[in-house]
């Protein structure tokens, strides 16, 4: 959104410029007037497109060598493994990308959560987002459908059994799901179908994602709007650009852990067995980054009930611009909210160890109250705080808490609270 | 709140392991020096060969191993027997081809590019043969196990006469590292069983090492040169982040504002 028009400098760019304004659109992407005091929090934008990227093109390596057929399938995994050249890496990177996607945007998440940046005016780039995680959920399950493991196949039974659950035409839909009276080979295709769909919805969204954030501009650890372009801003090249490339570079390195040495570490051991419909896994587990959801709907006895508590826990998302009653965004003047998002994170990380767990006992109350909190954080916490919390006094820019502006600001020079802005 | 932001870092990474911590069912399992952990973790040849050695010696009675080709045992980073001594063992083995001309099947010795020799024809043969249990494939066994090699070494080994109590139904075996401790696989393994052609003393544990070493290599035939790769792509990235890092910190040195 620079104020000034931009104009090539060639001819040829002019006359270029004038049919397809491209070098128009590099201008602006260059020239995007960013708040200087974005913290590492926001380098996961990032760092989330370079794991897009990676998941297309190592995905692109992988459906040429991999056959969706349910007695080949497994084989031709084992093949890539073994036969192709650098299959192994090219299917770890593939396999942890998927973890590190969703470690990405998890961050991501709870930094928007933190910094409130899902308020006005920016309710659309978020519900953008949350479409986007929907889609990757989707992805990444059938995704893990594909190789034909033990796990592979349960996963399916027990997902796609849960549509069994909506009352008169659930059997029929799941039927029309597997196509067939079980989840077998035309489930499988139909699923690499989609699984090579979806990423490509994903990067669309993506385009609107940045599109809608490109707007307003980025929400900053302040929460203020910034004028634009300003003191408190600066051009998107270089500064933001040689950032991000440190903290994805930062970021690479635990993924080429993962990826060289520990690549199983995330999996789990069944799915090297392969798909057996007459025996079922002691313990059917889903990947650690949908565990928190699984414990939501396993924590409610009625499956349907269950399904409609996990399907809340995402779209209840959706609405929190509108649930959250603050004016104030960001959580550094909240000091309530702060508490309540640190407990929320940590109903979420209790949610995830006993989404891994039996669900019996004590594991199953455990899950219960942390769902029951859950939504109790959403539905009532956050409406009620906008309106009783007393909120710290907010700096008119993001200059003035450091050179010193108006006497009100004194709790925000405070040097305390500037640490906290970093 | 810096503590609070390190705190839900490492709580991040701690997420992934938990269903492993899970997994692993909190059974103790043996262990030894295994030579491929690590960051620079590589088979150890003669390991390689004498487990290939008691594979061909006791396990593939029962067990296949589909996945892999007799090419495969003179590959780079594996037993690495010569390419004469992997001809050799192929054409040891009769395996079946066909149709020939006349719409045949024949049987002739084997060559590098074929699949290790199956024992039985298929699945229901497998178990009909070991009282209804099929000896599961061993290509990939190690990661298809929670515990992987330390259970299979553990299991290897982990025959005992059954506790007091504990009644087991004919072809049923005790084994303490087996899930359920009831086994249908009785105990192979005994010291002096087969003869190691480099004088190795074959006791039961050195057999069960060296077996689940050859097994480990046949689940991931590529590891040498992943961990090889993989230093050097670490190193590599390291370098490249500490450049990036001082690179930064010169663009943002022209502005007030720390980065």
């Amino acid at each position: 959104m620079s104020d000034h028009e931009y104009t090539p400098k060639s001819n040829f760019g002019k006359w270029f410029n004038d049919r397809l304004p491209l070098l128009t659109l590099a201008n602006h992407l260059t020239d995007y007037p960013t708040p200087k005091n974005l913290n590492y929090w926001w380098t996961f934008g990032g760092i989330l497109t370079f794991c897009l990227v990676t998941q297309i093109v190592t995905g692109l390596v992988l459906a040429m060598h991999y056959i969706a057929h349910a007695d080949m399938a497994f084989d031709s995994v084992e093949h890539i493994m073994r036969d192709v050249n650098y299959g192994w890496l090219i299917r770890y990177i593939h396999a942890n990308g998927a973890s590190m996607f969703f470690l990405a945007v998890y961050i991501h998440i709870f930094r928007s959560l933190f910094y409130g940046s899902y308020k006005a005016p920016r309710e659309i780039i978020w519900i953008i987002g949350i479409i986007i995680y929907l889609l990757m959920m989707a992805a990444a399950f059938m995704g893990y459908v594909l190789p034909w493991g033990q796990m592979s196949f349960w996963g399916a039974t027990v997902i796609t059994n849960l549509f069994s659950a909506i009352p008169l035409v659930g059997e029929g839909i799941v039927t029309w799901l597997w196509g067939g009276y079980s989840v077998d080979n035309p489930t499988l295709t139909r699923f690499f179908t989609l699984h090579y769909l979806i990423p490509f919805l994903i990067l669309g969204l993506v385009v609107l994602h940045i599109w809608a954030l490109h707007v307003p501009g980025n929400n900053n650890p302040i929460g203020i709007d910034v004028k634009k372009p300003s003191k408190d801003t600066v051009p998107f090249h270089p500064y933001i650009v040689i950032k991000d490339a440190f903290a994805l570079l930062m970021f690479m390195i635990v993924f080429a852990f993962f990826v060289f040495y520990t690549p199983n570490i995330l999996g789990h051991a069944d799915n090297y067995i392969e798909a057996n419909p007459l025996v079922t896994p002691a313990h059917i587990v889903p990947e650690w980054y949908l565990l928190p959801f699984y414990a939501i709907l396993r924590s409610v006895p009625d499956k349907l009930m269950g399904v409609i508590a996990m399907l809340s826990a995402i779209f209840i998302l959706a609405a929190l611009p509108w649930l959250d009653t603050s004016k104030i965004r960001s959580a550094v003047f909240r000091p309530l909210y702060r508490q309540f998002y640190w407990i929320l994170v940590a109903d979420v990380l209790i949610l995830g160890y006993v989404g891994a767990m039996p669900a019996e006992g004590l594991y199953l109350l455990i899950a219960r109250v942390a769902t029951a909190y859950y939504f109790l954080h959403f539905l009532v916490i956050l409406p009620i705080l906008g309106y009783k919390e007393r909120t710290l006094p907010v700096p008119l820019s993001i200059t003035e808490p450091v050179l010193g502006g108006s006497s009100n600001l004194a709790a925000a020079r405070d040097d305390s609270r500037l640490e906290k802005l970093k | 709140m810096k503590k609070f932001l390190k705190l839900f870092f490492y709580i991040f990474f701690l997420i992934p392991f938990l269903p492993q911590v899970y997994a692993a069912e909190k059974i103790e399992y043996l262990t030894t020096d295994w030579s491929f952990k690590g960051l620079f973790g590589k088979f150890d040849r003669s390991a390689l060969q004498r487990g290939y050695h008691v594979y061909t010696e006791v396990c593939s009675s029962c067990h296949s191993m589909k996945y892999l080709s007799y090419r495969n045992l003179a590959q780079e980073g594996g037993p690495e027997f010569t390419e004469a001594e992997a001809k050799a063992i192929a054409a040891s083995f009769e395996v079946t081809d066909g149709p020939n001309s006349d719409g045949e099947m024949f049987t002739r010795p084997g060559k590098l590019s074929d699949k290790f020799v199956m024992p039985y024809e298929n699945v229901k043969a497998a178990q009909a043969a070991n009282g209804g249990a099929y000896p599961p494939d061993m290509s990939v066994l190690v990661k298809a196990r929670g515990g992987g090699v330390d259970y299979i070494y553990s299991l290897l080994q982990g025959y005992e006469d059954p506790p007091p109590g504990v009644t087991l139904d004919d072809g049923v075996y005790y084994n303490k590292y087996m899930y359920g401790n009831k086994i249908k696989m009785s105990n192979q393994l005994s010291d002096g069983l087969i003869e190691y052609s480099d004088g190795t003393k074959a006791t039961v544990e050195q057999m069960s090492k060296d077996v689940t070493t050859f097994l480990m290599w046949a689940a991931e035939p590529h590891l040498e040169s992943r961990h090889k790769m993989g230093f050097k792509a670490i190193v590599y990235l390291i370098i490249l982040t500490i450049l990036v890092y001082f690179s930064m910190k010169r663009i943002w040195s022209r502005i007030e504002t720390k980065v």
